[in-house]
């Protein structure tokens, strides 16, 4: 596709691409800690990844082939319009698989496929404060970053078991960075918690509402919360993946017809989509994979 | 006889015991006359220090700055710390004084809304300084709470509810709970009775006596009611207009007010 004209490369002007750059670079050199930074408006609304489009944009380089994803799949609205976005301002190569991706935007999911070294992850982030739910005050809470005073994030835990006799939070999953900042993983399934530790890709993060960037470099320590008797634990379904069968990646419950038949499908549809190429099968494979789609 | 003897010897053991809080000078001034000024005095192990005086004479100023919440214009408040030693509270890093708030202190507010976190249970309320201070065993955390509610005669059943469907009197009661389960030296109460019907005062009242004996407390105890400063109190503070005008012994001051002011306090109290 063409570069449209009348935009700088990626949209951005280069002075904010800079100061965005900068804010990265901060948030690399302490992992986990939350840099303010200026963010600009985008030709999207607020909660639609403006934050983690404007990170995109400002790492972007014209030999980058970009991968969109939305809840794990490349086909939903958000990546769609996202991945056309910079297709049509940047004029680079987009791709749906993983393997062929430099960079790979994501709103709440991390492929199933493990990241490579000359990867980026870049995460659209709602509420970058992971101790919000406990400290309104931002004043506070940045105090409470600064010494390190996480007491706190343990009553969301604790109040989890106490109503439901385990830690039900099951996205969003707060995690020790390098075992220094506390930090928001982005409303990712817990599913994909451990796949942040020691991660060879580089994991960016941008909030453009609250206007924060944070990320965690490749091979840093990635802990998620928890109490000494009732560990964390992952998201676990009785069933496999209908269409390839994959018993071990992160499954979504799709309605079938009006009666309340379902089935369960990867929510990484690059993945399912690499599976059934290698020949697994599962048990809808007797369906015809377009009319499954058009069933969903 | 006996008892007088054994006074005696308590009090020669008690002049060998170090302050736990020692107040020099100390000064916070809003605009002149609105504030605290000049304040002296010595807080040992195990005593309680009431501070009473009419609204506006600078009790509540003094006990922020006492408490490491306001930092005073001019003076020393120096605490004897188990884990820093003798410690300067507005010399030293902040860090420190946060973590004698969540540790070697308790703070009881007036408003129990201030002191408690009302969108999570009772027993997040108290679980929470454990948490803070290092606890990650769930089990051990819940059995501590529970521990503590019915220290306080709350109801264990009522651990998963939230404070806001407490009683007044309830959440002043777990207000003091969640303060006392790190087992603090020193507590600060700012009219922990304030609101509350007189029967449920007493109550609140018989239950602070009862710990602060127990536990061998150190309070500092800011109240308007000279009758909660007569049963909590062994030695009171008197201010008017930001300055302390009388201190002694609290049966002392109240049966025997030298100053005009104490007297006029003493004989405000409606007789029968």
């Amino acid at each position: 596709m063409s570069t449209a004209t009348g935009y700088n490369f990626a949209y951005l002007d280069e002075q904010s691409k800079r100061m965005i750059r900068r804010a990265i670079l901060k948030g690399v050199a302490i992992p986990g800690y939350q840099v303010p930074f200026g963010g600009r408006e985008m030709p999207l609304p607020h909660g639609w990844g403006t934050g983690g489009m404007q990170v995109t944009a400002s790492v972007i380089g014209e030999a980058d082939r970009l991968k969109v994803i939305d809840q794990g799949a490349d086909d939903t609205t958000n990546a769609v319009s996202i991945r056309r976005f910079f297709a049509h301002t940047a004029g680079v190569e987009t791709t749906e698989q993983t393997a062929e991706a430099t960079l790979i935007q994501t709103r709440h999911r991390i492929p199933e496929r493990p990241l490579q070294a000359d990867q980026i992850l870049i995460y659209q982030v709602p509420i970058p404060e992971p101790l919000r739910f406990i400290e309104p005050r931002e004043s506070e809470t940045r105090k409470m970053h600064a010494l390190s005073e996480y007491g706190a994030m343990q009553v969301k835990l604790y109040e989890d078991v106490a109503r439901f006799g385990h830690i039900a939070t099951s996205y969003d999953y707060p995690v020790m960075v390098n075992n220094r900042y506390m930090m928001d993983p982005s409303p990712i399934p817990k599913f994909d918690n451990p796949k942040m530790r020691m991660m060879p890709a580089l994991q960016l993060f941008g909030a453009g509402f609250e206007k924060r960037i944070y990320a965690v470099p490749p091979f840093t320590q990635v802990e998620s919360l928890d109490f000494d008797d009732h560990p964390f634990e992952v998201q676990s379904w009785e069933e496999a993946c209908a269409i390839c069968g994959s018993d071990h990646s992160f499954l979504d419950e799709v309605i079938t017809d009006d009666n309340g038949s379902k089935m369960f499908v990867c929510s990484d549809t690059d993945y399912c989509r690499e599976r059934v190429e290698q020949g697994f099968v599962g048990t809808a494979a007797d369906l015809p994979i377009a009319e499954v789609e058009t069933k969903q | 006889m006996n008892t007088a003897v054994d006074l005696l010897t308590s009090t020669s053991e008690w002049q060998d015991i170090a302050p736990l809080l020692s107040v020099r000078e100390l000064n916070k001034f809003y605009a002149p006359g609105k504030g605290c000024g000049d304040i002296n005095f010595d807080l040992y192990p195990g005593e309680v220090l009431g501070i009473v005086g009419e609204s506006g004479s600078g009790k509540s100023t003094l006990l922020s700055c006492l408490s490491a919440r306001l930092t005073p214009d001019s003076g020393n408040v120096i605490y004897n710390s188990e884990q820093f030693g003798e410690m300067d509270l507005y010399a030293c890093e902040e860090s420190m004084r946060r973590v004698l708030m969540r540790s070697e202190w308790g703070i009881v507010h007036q408003h129990a809304r201030d002191g408690l976190r009302m969108n999570v249970s009772a027993g997040a309320n108290i679980g929470e300084r454990l948490m803070a201070v290092g606890e990650r065993h769930y089990g051990d955390i819940r059995a501590k709470a529970e521990e503590w509610l019915t220290a306080v005669e709350i109801d264990t059943g009522r651990i998963d509810d939230r404070p806001s469907q407490f009683s007044g009197g309830m959440q002043q009661r777990l207000q003091i709970a969640r303060n006392l389960v790190t087992h603090p030296k020193l507590i600060f109460m700012d009219e922990p009775t304030g609101g509350l019907d007189v029967s449920v005062q007493a109550k609140l009242l018989d239950l602070l006596r009862n710990l602060v004996s127990r536990l061998g407390l150190s309070v500092i105890i800011v109240t308007h009611d000279l009758a909660v400063a007569r049963l909590l109190a062994h030695r009171l503070m008197v201010m008017r207009r930001g300055e302390v005008v009388e201190t002694g012994l609290t049966d002392q001051v109240l049966d025997d007010p030298q100053h005009p002011y104490t007297q006029l306090l003493v004989s405000s109290i409606l007789q029968n």
